[in-house]
């Protein structure tokens, strides 16, 4: 068992990176095995539950939002745009409250506020509104290789219809250079999109200077804040921002609804993708769903009530984490900036391991490595690659995200299984016999056998 | 004034943890309970009795939305973490 597994590891350690292709094959083959072990299983019915240490992907709705969103789906059941009656005004005012929790958090004006079904929505509006309205005079496009799946694929449809898009690389610790942003801005370029905070690696870009260099030079900056609201100060004033994209999901609120700002002055305008009643200024047409904003709406109160008291114990529990894998296992790289990030997303690469199977090692713990929406595929992260990462690391790297609920328990309890674990998986490993032993793994000349 | 107050005060606070321990949920167990202490700590020094009115005010109603989210917890619950039996053994 333990020679056909170390076999296995060694082929698919090496065999992605080796040019032979029916060996990567194999060990494709043995990933996409691995990783349907992981896919199919439910939980038994008295199996105990894992420890949610995935909060990137998305959040535990928040008791309060719950008890805020109940009389909604209850009694309060009204159409906000039905105008004749007590049904709607109630609703009416539900939603005009939420609008202005939601502006209060970014400090913007309620009625910069548009309820969208979730940040890939806004997402979509913000590039493909903008670039459609603005197409006479104006067409390209900026962002970066780290942009989240929905970005890019928005500019990929727009390449087709004949934007020019440039998307900007990153430097190592995955911040973006100022310098080479400036050079990149044309007369024609009509909208500079950057996320303030990364979901794989927890990144934080320098957007208030991005917002600045946006203004100087006439150009709008749409930025994806589904991470980053609610979890640090944000003025969308200060930062000279355009067009934000918020996420319910992500701070403890309701799947299925977001919001963007868009702002008026100077006033932005986007062409809408969503055409009907002419609801939400008519951005965004369709009855705007009354409980789930009232959600949105009080996630956002209740994160600004909490944004000092959560970032601090997150910074906290982070550091705990970090310091006690790093110190007790060797190898360890973490991805991104140290000092720009957001502390609650950790990425770390373990050396010599497979990331795919330590997360099947680590079945009492709900982790993830790289992003949800790109797991089904078996390359690695595009972002780690676009931040330099060495192909290995890449295929090594776990992602842990910390919220507002974990315990100091939880986090001892994972660093502990995860230490054990990577020990066990690289006495495994013939990759680390040889780094033990000394060799230099890249002065190695691989042959099939 | 001041001793049937500081009562009323230390009253709530109990009512408050005791409710929060009925959380099913570990990570909402555990956040309520933190939550209030740190809260009442925090607010430990407040004199103006305005503020001090406001703040009781926010704990009662704290303290019904607990109730009925524990009570829906309860309706809904699902198996324990993993977590908890670890709990349980070091206890």
């Amino acid at each position: 068992m333990n020679r056909t597994l170390s076999r296995k590891l060694l082929g698919s350690m090496c065999g992605i990176s080796s040019p032979r292709l029916s060996f990567a094959q194999s060990a494709v083959n043995t990933v996409q095995r691995q990783k349907e072990l992981i896919k199919s299983r439910e939980l038994e019915k008295d199996e105990l539950r894992p420890l949610y240490m995935d909060f990137q992907a998305t959040t535990p709705m928040d008791p309060r939002v719950l008890d805020a969103m109940l009389p909604y789906q209850v009694n309060y059941y009204g159409n906000p745009h039905s105008r004749t009656h007590a049904y709607g005004w109630e609703s009416e005012s539900a939603m005009e409250k939420a609008r202005k929790q939601v502006a209060d958090l970014i400090g913007a004006d309620p009625r910069e506020i548009v309820f969208t079904s979730g940040a890939t929505e806004s997402n979509n509006m913000s590039i493909k509104g903008v670039a459609r309205f603005y197409k006479a005079k104006k067409n390209h496009i900026i962002t970066t290789q780290t942009e989240h799946k929905c970005v890019l694929d928005s500019c990929r449809i727009l390449e087709a219809e004949g934007f020019d898009i440039t998307y900007l690389p990153v430097r190592n610790n995955g911040l973006i250079d100022l310098k080479q942003l400036e050079e990149t801005i044309r007369p024609d370029s009509s909208l500079v999109s950057i996320m303030t905070v990364n979901n794989e690696i927890g990144v934080k870009q320098p957007i208030k200077e991005i917002g600045q260099l946006c203004r100087s030079k006439n150009v709008f900056f749409h930025t994806d804040a589904a991470q980053a609201v609610g979890k640090i100060p944000i003025n969308v004033s200060d930062w000279k921002v355009d067009l934000m994209s918020i996420s319910g999901h992500k701070i403890y609120g309701p799947k299925g609804v977001g919001a963007l700002y868009v702002r008026r002055r100077p006033r932005v305008r986007i062409e809408p993708l969503q055409n009907g009643g002419g609801q939400e200024r008519g951005l965004r047409s369709g009855t705007v769903p009354t409980p789930l904003v009232v959600g949105l709406g009080a996630a956002c109160e209740i994160a600004q009530q909490e944004l000092e008291y959560d970032h601090k114990r997150v910074t906290v529990l982070a550091n705990r984490l970090v310091q006690k894998m790093m110190s007790e296992i060797p190898d360890v790289v973490m991805n991104g900036d140290p000092d720009q990030r957001y502390p609650g997303c950790v990425n770390l690469s373990f050396a010599y391991v497979e990331g795919e199977s330590l997360l099947m090692a680590l079945k009492d713990v709900a982790l993830s490595s790289g992003s949800a929406c790109t797991s089904a595929s078996l390359e690695p992260s595009y972002v780690l690659r676009a931040i330099g990462a060495d192909e290995d690391l890449a295929h090594s790297s776990i992602r842990f995200g910390i919220g507002r609920f974990t315990t100091e328990e939880e986090v001892d309890y994972t660093v502990e299984k995860c230490i054990q674990q990577v020990k066990r998986l690289r006495e495994m490993s013939p990759l680390w016999e040889m780094v033990q032993e000394g060799i230099d793994l890249k002065s190695i000349k691989w042959t099939q056998h | 004034m001041a001793a049937s107050s500081r009562e009323h005060v230390l009253s709530l606070y109990r009512l408050l943890l005791k409710e929060s321990k009925k959380f099913p949920s570990y990570n909402y167990r555990t956040y309520a309970l933190r939550r209030v202490r740190d809260a009442f700590r925090e607010n430990r020094t407040v004199e103006d009795p305005k503020v001090v009115e406001g703040l009781l005010n926010r704990a009662r109603d704290s303290l019904a939305l607990i109730q009925r989210q524990v009570s829906i917890g309860k309706m809904y619950e699902v198996q324990k973490t993993v977590i908890e039996q670890e709990e349980k053994k070091s206890d």
